[in-house]
């Protein structure tokens, strides 16, 4: 083969380098900055590096996957820190580094839209210190009061004696001078880089094909690994005859690991391994699972949703049977939401490299100690002989969070190697659709009374749900009660005084994770539409109903009024024309929306507009808030038209995108974002957009046609989408 | 056999009926080129053949011999094509996985189509993406065609 010297990319530059010199974080250089000087950077603390040059490295500890806080997230800490954003470098923690130094970065996962709320107080003081610090350093160098410097955009100045100084000529001495007991933050009035529009800084390489994902390590002598689990979970091989496949060009080994869990084919190319796999016929032991269906587990959550005791909720208070007995009108209603697949682009996978004294790791995920850890678990060796690669990840959504199946596999197969062989395992779209860790399926009774001047007089709820705590985790539930379920019954933003709700956990051998906006993506579904059921029992605009019974929740009415006030909810919609609101308070934020659509005769949804409002408490880049906005309502219209997993003989029907249909751009409606910080607290962005458009986008067909869709999908209900 | 490759040429020794895909990614190691269905669902592995977008995870490297394949490396030598730089302008990607196809699909469009219409942009762009950039795609597309007419003559 002739491959051309100039044909040497980037990436296959940084990858094979970082192989050779012990792998350490990818620099991600901001357009138009100087490059960073090797050993010239100082280290005013964990977060913050100080080159001579007047650069700086700021450290980000969690992962990218498109929810944008590799930028915002360092955002925080150069606000503080006064730096000019043009010299700041981002840089990823090194994981390996995290695991010698007592985890000193703290929590590196990237889940539950956490990474600014959980992490801004400490990013923030991180900044706010090393300033100190560098203006301490100014003040000993100049022999000048540390009271009198001022710092702003990466200079520090002495107005009094003339002085100035970028941070770069500081930085040796900043760097041994005691670090702060206390630090005081800016007041939001002052902040000058967190608030901005910044354009995200791993944007650039995604648009040339030189972003590094899981799936695009490469090192020489690589082997690939294609690998074939039991189509129902939890089975394992009995046997397997793969005679056809053994004198395929390219095959180099055909094994079962995990004591049968997946058989995996070993190639010098993956597309061989995979059609080697495909002539594999393999015996599966199924273990009793096989005549699980959809039909069958149903049953068994309706008799849940039947039953007569569930482990209470936190929230309960009075007597919501004796308010119910009591009231004009009572209204019962069930729900129901499917099983979902995450399907991120990027599939499954892991490469791993096993030498004599050390282990290398590239892989997408959400949960970087996570990975590594079930590497190293694997393989029965110490954390600190692995080393994990910092990649961006091509979607996790949830999928990457709490498992690390394929990592794992990926170390079992480079185990069953010849020491020093490179291996990637990589899972097709099929393995990843019929092997996902899903959107539990649950289900949901409300009943409610009303009074005569239409409030709302007791309320009781039942969740049937899985726990996915509990049973992928294997968290024992307290009391039996699992919050995650119940999120967005466990705080009504409805004044109800009477109410009781409890929940039932229906465990099922279906595996379950977390996916984009956990209980937060059905609860609402059921909730908010049955608010809307209410508000139409008792003769009221949907809209005003719930404000009415939100007296004491300012923060749930303002970005209410918000989005209503942005479609101009007191004005009618053009002829034809139906809107549907909702309300939602996910991950320390508050989310509502409102949909307008149009139904025809023979089904077909036209989305003429949405409305998405947050309130996050403080934005730190509104771009990419609306950005996130945008593509949780596009996740939700996926979900709420076609999303379901079916269950029939123990095994998941779907098998790729022809029959788990995901919305395309022609479907995009027309959709304006509504940013309506409130500050004072600090929420999530990247989950709390899907929250309220389900419920949004039912009520408007409900509003539309009559019909209240209490399943999902909507396609099951006769409805496309236009 | 031979295959062009983005103005290089590069003689594989590989099955005739090996999806282009694999070749690009694991014999050419053009890594931008991501597979992502295998099916020819998704358009994540759009390449350009003779011009026109073609989904290479389903289509056979014979097929491609003697023809001009593009893929995003080849599609400017420093992120200068103007869509690109649209795609930055208006922060298109998020995980930007699907991403390259997505350019591959909506260059294509805009070669044939210098001023495409919402109805033109729905027919091409029919690539998924999982995080939703829909939107900003749409304004991307309808950002290159109204400010490089002079780069876009039909």
């Amino acid at each position: 083969m002739n491959k051309p010297a100039t044909n040497l990319s980037r990436r296959k530059f940084l990858i094979t380098s970082t192989a050779i010199s012990g792998g350490f974080a990818l620099g991600l250089q901001i357009p138009g900055t100087s490059a960073q000087q090797e050993g010239q950077g100082n280290n005013i603390n964990i977060w913050v590096e100080i080159h001579a040059d007047d650069a700086v490295t700021i450290k980000y500890a969690r992962t990218e996957m498109g929810q944008g806080s590799l930028t915002s997230a360092p955002q925080l800490v150069a606000d503080e820190l006064d730096a000019d954003w043009n010299q700041v470098t981002i840089e990823y923690v090194d994981v390996n580094e995290h695991i010698r130094n007592d985890r000193q970065w703290g929590a590196m996962v990237t889940v539950g839209s956490q990474t600014i709320r959980l992490s801004q107080d400490y990013l923030r003081r991180a900044g706010a210190s090393a300033r100190a610090m560098l203006v301490a350093a100014a003040a000993q160098a100049w022999d000048v009061p540390a009271e009198e410097i001022a710092v702003a955009n990466g200079t520090i100045s002495h107005e009094a004696s003339g002085h100035r100084s970028g941070f770069g000529a500081m930085a040796e001495l900043a760097a041994t001078m005691p670090v702060p007991e206390t630090v005081n933050l800016k007041d939001p009035a002052d902040w000058h880089i967190i608030g901005q529009p910044f354009p995200r800084v791993d944007i650039p390489a995604s648009v040339d094909g030189s972003q590094v994902y899981g799936i695009d390590a490469e090192l020489p002598g690589m082997v690939y690994a294609a690998v074939a689990q039991c189509p129902v979970f939890g089975g394992t091989v009995r046997s397997f005859d793969a005679s056809r496949a053994r004198d395929r060009r390219g095959i180099i080994d055909i094994f079962g690991i995990d004591d049968g869990l997946a058989l995996v084919v070993v190639a010098d190319n993956w597309w061989r391994a995979k059609q080697a796999l495909d002539e594999i016929s393999i015996d599966w032991d199924t273990k009793g699972n096989e005549n699980v269906s959809n039909e069958s587990i149903k049953a068994f959550f309706q008799k849940n949703l039947d039953a007569p005791d569930g482990a209470p909720m936190p929230n309960n208070a009075g007597d919501a049977d004796a308010a119910i007995a009591e009231a004009d009108q009572v209204i019962e209603a069930d729900y129901y939401t499917p099983y979902l697949s995450h399907s991120p682009m990027e599939p499954m996978g892991a490469t791993v490299h096993i030498q004599e004294d050390r282990v290398d790791v590239w892989t997408s995920t959400q949960a970087p100690v996570a990975s590594l850890t079930s590497v190293a678990e694997a393989l029965g060796i110490p954390e600190e002989d692995v080393y994990l690669h910092r990649v961006q990840a091509g979607g996790g959504f949830g999928r990457r969070g709490g498992s690390t199946d394929y990592s794992r596999q990926a170390a079992l197969v480079a185990q069953a190697m010849p020491l020093g062989t490179p291996v990637k395992l990589l899972w097709t779209r099929e393995e990843d659709m019929q092997h996902d860790f899903y959107r539990p399926l649950a289900m949901y009774r409300i009943k409610a009374g009303l009074d005569a001047d239409g409030y709302i007089k007791g309320w009781r709820a039942r969740v049937a749900s899985g726990s996915i705590l509990n049973q992928m985790r294997g968290v024992p539930l307290s009391n039996g009660f699992d919050g995650i379920s119940c999120e967005g019954f466990t705080r009504l933003p409805y004044q109800i005084e009477d109410q009781f709700q409890d929940f039932r956990q229906c465990a099922t051998h279906v595996p379950l994770g977390f996916w984009r906006t956990v209980g937060w993506s059905q609860t609402p579904f059921a909730r908010e539409q049955f608010i809307d059921e209410l508000a139409a029992a008792a003769g009221e605009d949907p809209y005003y109903f719930r404000l009415k019974h939100m007296a004491e929740d300012e923060l749930s009415r303002h970005i209410l009024e918000k989005v209503a006030e942005a479609i101009g909810w007191d004005e009618a919609p053009p002829k034809g024309h139906f809107r549907g609101i909702a309300t939602t308070e996910p991950y320390g934020s508050f989310t509502a929306a409102v949909v307008e659509l149009s139904v025809n005769d023979a089904g077909v949804i036209n989305i003429h507009r949405v409305i998405q409002g947050i309130d996050p408490g403080h934005v730190v880049n509104p771009d990419n808030v609306k950005a996130q906005l945008e593509g949780a309502t596009v996740w939700a219209i996926s979900a709420a038209m076609w999303g379901e997993i079916t269950i029939e003989e123990g095994r998941v029907q779907e098998s790729n995108f022809h029959n788990y249909r995901l919305m395309r751009l022609a479907e995009m409606p027309v959709m304006e974002t509504v940013l309506a910080p409130t500050g004072g607290f600090w929420g999530g962005v990247g989950e709390p957009g899907q929250a309220p458009i389900l419920p949004a986008l039912c009520n408007a067909i409900y509003a539309a046609t009559g019909t209240r869709v209490r399943s999902l999908p909507l396609q099951h209900h006769g409805f496309t989408l236009a | 056999m031979e295959l062009h490759v983005n103005n290089s040429t590069y003689e594989v020794d590989v099955e005739p009926e090996m999806p282009l895909l694999w070749v690009i990614r694991d014999i050419l190691n053009l890594k931008g080129t991501k597979f992502a269905c295998g099916i020819a669902q998704c358009g994540a592995c759009t390449v350009h053949i003779d011009g026109e977008p073609v989904r290479s995870c389903s289509y056979p490297v014979f097929a491609a011999e003697g023809k001009l394949i593009t893929t995003i490396e080849g599609l400017s030598a420093d992120a200068s094509h103007p869509v690109q730089q649209a795609w930055i302008k208006h922060q298109v990607p998020q995980c930007g996985y699907c991403q390259s196809g997505q350019i591959m699909a909506a260059v294509s469009l805009l070669n044939k189509k210098p001023r495409p219409t919402d109805a033109d942009i729905n027919a091409a762009m029919t690539n998924i993406c999982r995080c939703g950039t829909y939107k900003r795609i749409r304004d991307a597309i309808h950002d290159v065609a109204g400010s490089n007419a002079e780069f876009y003559q039909a």
